[in-house]
């Protein structure tokens, strides 16, 4: 497969996750904020939801180019629409459909519809679509339509190398997310306010956004713990926005794609074996023990790390 | 030529309806206006499903656009076609012989019978090219030849494309709908297929390979991307032959051989169906800004490891200055005499001719010698004072740029014109594949101009398309009988057998 093609594959697939997660992101930071006053807790803690989110999607610096002060409102327009960002979720639908139309005959019809449509839908919408009370439903359609494209891919898409390079962005993608979601929760998670009511509405709001609130219910018959709610999204395997789950995706896909390609292969599988081998392996005292937020911040590194090394040996030719 | 103003009609001859469109006429007998518009509207809906647009940019509107299609065919019974496709052949060779002449031991510029500076100082001559001969001798590979009619027997070439003429992936969308539309009435005609197209144009590809190459030649199509407008045509045929639709960042050179970059490393590419314009194939070479080509192509061209199909420099054989000498061509390679008529042309660099042009605009039609699309052009009969009077501006500042031709009465096809059946203008491009052989599906692409009384086809111009079908006579009735019969006996053992 020719290497721009595989790249176009594997970009499409990050940037449709990211806008899902994008709207996940957000989906917490909004419940957060909504229980702000029943929790009584300080105005500038939940800007704070709203800042962190800036940064956790990597999204602070252009926002501070462009405002003086981190409001809801600003922030909200900032990563849901607006132009200027390009991270904003309006921006990551763009290049996914961008990167989707370059390799048009790669798709099936019913991914490029389900890619395509949504990009319509979108391009139609008001800047407003996004404020105050529209929001939560704006978020439900950004998530629906990531499982829309998701859906079409797996149930159409023929198992060849081209899959497996649209399946390792979204899974690559997604482990990215997930460990950057938990970071910047880490300090209800592990830190000194891991305790009170707050800090239970944050685990809370932790699991909805990976859709896992009621299967930790499932999991561990017991009340929310902060080190269980960690141990959840980073090594059970029952999970399938964990990192071990999303590791483990990806490992698969890139020993298909070194099969697929000649047996092509190199520091993108002894990168992805080594991750998934630490998560499989590791428990989750040793991991708290060391201190969460260095871990995930590692975590996030080597993914990183990881996603050069797929660039350099495929991706770019 | 028929007298001016009254074009020929294919389909009838005085109230007669001509034996090859009899089937046609029964068809439209038989089912109301009603019923053609509902195929109409089908046949829309089938192009957008496919995605077969052209695109469009830079204009505002809907970028992708789609070409009117009518689903009225265009008719050519069997003898009229095969007598077309010998003189295409022999067209073509004629103008591959041109090339390698040309860009060779320049004998017919030696025999005095074209001007030596008309080819030398044409702009579409690469000095590049000279003195390298591609394999097989072949510098145009497809060839796209616009013909059109006037008479029963009088058929013209309006222009030769020896570059990188587009349109094929709409012979073959036409079919598919016609079939998909009216599978009965197809079924009724004995309709030479044209659905091969894709597998003689690999074959005539991988003839081209290069002396160098190392086995089973790898073949590609080179796209400038997908912002240009034949992007979608480029696709299709990649995805029709199995091959890889490529832009020049996918590939490099190294070591004067192309490579791809693919996921599982460097693929060597021996065959490159290229769509990008000459200009821009190697910016070593020709436009030193060009992005879409690839740096050092043209040295791995020359030095044996890769064919350009076509040719670079192949534009020399379709100028329009050099059009007139083609039927001169014929005779001095082929010792032939032209089966396919030129229609007359008057070189506005000529002083005689050019006089002869002024005085008569209002009669001829008047176009740019290197333009395409049906832009730049006037139309005598159809014109203003005015738009004559700038015309003569234009020619007298350049005349090299001007060419002019009688207006020729093109003939017309039944066609779906809002509610009602009208004549509508066609002309014919059919496809000419030269490898080791020469290859030709039956038929080509008609392209209508929708608006009455318009001569202008080109999709951008508001042309649209039909499909064209090479009819063979039905077979008389005897020999069709012993033939069911036959099946039916079949099916009839296979069931005993079973039993």
């Amino acid at each position: 497969m020719l290497s721009r093609t595989a790249d176009s594959l594997f970009w499409m697939g990050r940037y449709t996750e990211r806008a899902g997660n994008l709207a996940r992101g957000m989906q917490v930071a909004l419940r957060m904020s909504g229980l702000g006053s029943s929790l009584g807790g300080p105005e500038e803690g939940l800007l704070n939801e709203w800042h962190s989110l800036l940064v956790a999607a990597g999204a602070e610096p252009g926002y501070r180019e462009h405002h003086a002060a981190v409001t809801a409102e600003a922030v909200i327009r900032w990563l849901a629409l607006d132009a200027r960002n390009p991270s904003s979720i309006a921006a990551c639908i763009e290049a996914a459909r961008g990167n989707g139309r370059a390799v048009r005959t790669a798709l099936t019809v019913d991914m490029w519809e389900a890619l395509n449509d949504t990009w319509r839908e979108m391009r139609l919408l008001a800047p407003t679509a996004a404020d105050a009370d529209r929001l939560p439903g704006f978020l439900d359609w950004v998530r629906a339509r990531a499982h829309l494209f998701n859906g079409a891919a797996a149930d159409t898409m023929l198992r060849d190398e081209g899959w497996l390079f649209v399946h390792l962005g979204v899974m690559l993608e997604r482990a990215d997310n997930t460990a950057r979601l938990l970071d910047s929760k880490h300090d209800a998670l592990a830190g000194p306010g891991s305790e009170g009511a707050v800090a239970y509405a944050q685990w809370q709001a932790l699991l909805r956004s990976v859709s896992a609130l009621r299967s930790f219910q499932w999991l561990y018959h017991t009340r929310l713990r902060p080190g269980l709610v960690a141990e959840m999204l980073v090594v059970r395997p029952e999970l399938p926005r964990s990192l071990v789950s999303c590791h483990g995706r990806v490992l698969h896909a890139l020993e298909g794609i070194a099969e697929a390609t000649g047996g092509r292969r190199g520091d993108p599988q002894r990168i992805a074996a080594e991750i998934q081998d630490r998560l499989a392996k590791g428990r989750m005292e040793d991991i708290l023990a060391r201190g969460l937020h260095d871990w995930l911040t590692a975590q996030i590194n080597r993914n990183i790390e990881l996603g050069r090394a797929i660039q350099a040996l495929y991706l770019s030719g | 030529m028929t007298e001016p103003g009254r074009a020929f009609d294919e389909m009838h001859e005085a109230d007669q309806v001509r034996p090859a469109y009899a089937g046609i006429d029964a068809w439209l007998k038989a089912h109301g206006r009603e019923a053609l518009a509902a195929k109409r509207a089908e046949a829309e809906a089938l192009f957008r499903r496919v995605g077969i647009t052209f695109a469009v940019y830079g204009e505002g509107g809907d970028p992708e656009r789609l070409i009117p299609f009518d689903v009225i065919p265009r008719i050519l019974a069997r003898a009229e076609w095969n007598r077309l496709a010998t003189g295409l052949t022999q067209r073509v060779r004629a103008l591959n012989m041109f090339m390698a002449d040309v860009y060779g031991k320049q004998e017919i510029l030696a025999a005095g019978l074209i001007p030596r500076a008309l080819v030398l100082e044409n702009e579409a001559y690469r000095p590049e090219m000279a003195g390298f001969r591609p394999p097989g001798g072949i510098y145009s590979h497809i060839s796209g030849i616009d013909l059109v009619r006037t008479g029963a027997d009088d058929f013209y070439v309006l222009e030769d494309n020896c570059r990188t003429p587009s349109g094929v992936s709409y012979m073959l969308e036409n079919r598919e709908a016609m079939l998909r539309l009216f599978p009965g009435l197809c079924a009724n005609h004995r309709l030479a297929p044209v659905g091969h197209y894709p597998e003689d144009l690999l074959e005539t590809l991988k003839e081209a390979a290069p002396p160098n190459c190392p086995g089973e030649p790898s073949v590609a199509i080179l796209t400038p991307g997908h912002f240009n407008s034949a992007y979608y045509e480029h696709c299709f045929l990649a995805d029709e032959m199995g091959v890889e639709v490529v832009e020049g960042a996918d590939l490099f050179v190294r070591d004067d051989v192309v490579y791809m970059r693919t996921t599982a490393g460097p693929r060597r590419v021996d065959v490159l169906y290229r769509r990008i314009d000459d200009e821009y194939l190697d910016p070593t070479v020709f436009r030193p800004d060009s992005m879409l080509g690839v740096p050092g192509i043209f040295a791995a061209y020359r030095a044996g490891n890769v064919t350009l199909a076509n040719a670079p420099g192949a534009g020399i054989a379709d100028d329009k200055a050099i059009y007139p000498f083609v039927p001169e061509m014929i005779r001095f390679y082929l010792g032939e005499t032209a089966l396919l008529q030129n229609v007359p042309t008057f070189l506005c660099e000529r002083e005689e001719e050019r006089a002869y042009v002024l005085a008569n605009m209002a009669e001829l039609v008047v176009k740019l010698a290197r333009g395409s699309g049906g832009y730049g052009m006037l139309i005598g009969p159809h014109s203003t004072p005015e738009q004559r009077e700038e015309f003569a501006r234009r020619i007298l500042a350049r005349p090299a740029d001007y060419i002019a031709q009688p207006t020729l009465a093109l003939s017309t096809v039944p066609t779906l014109a809002g509610d009602s059946i009208a004549p509508r203008h066609v002309d014919l491009r059919p496809y000419v594949l030269t490898g080791k052989e020469v290859r030709i599906v039956p038929g080509g692409l008609t392209r209508v101009a929708l608006r009455e009384g318009s001569l202008v086809v080109n999709s951008s111009q508001g042309g649209g398309t039909k499909d064209t079908w090479v009819v063979d006579p039905s077979p008389p009735p005897g020999q069709s009988q012993s033939q069911s019969q036959r099946g039916a006996g079949q099916s009839q053992s296979q069931s005993q057998s079973q039993g």
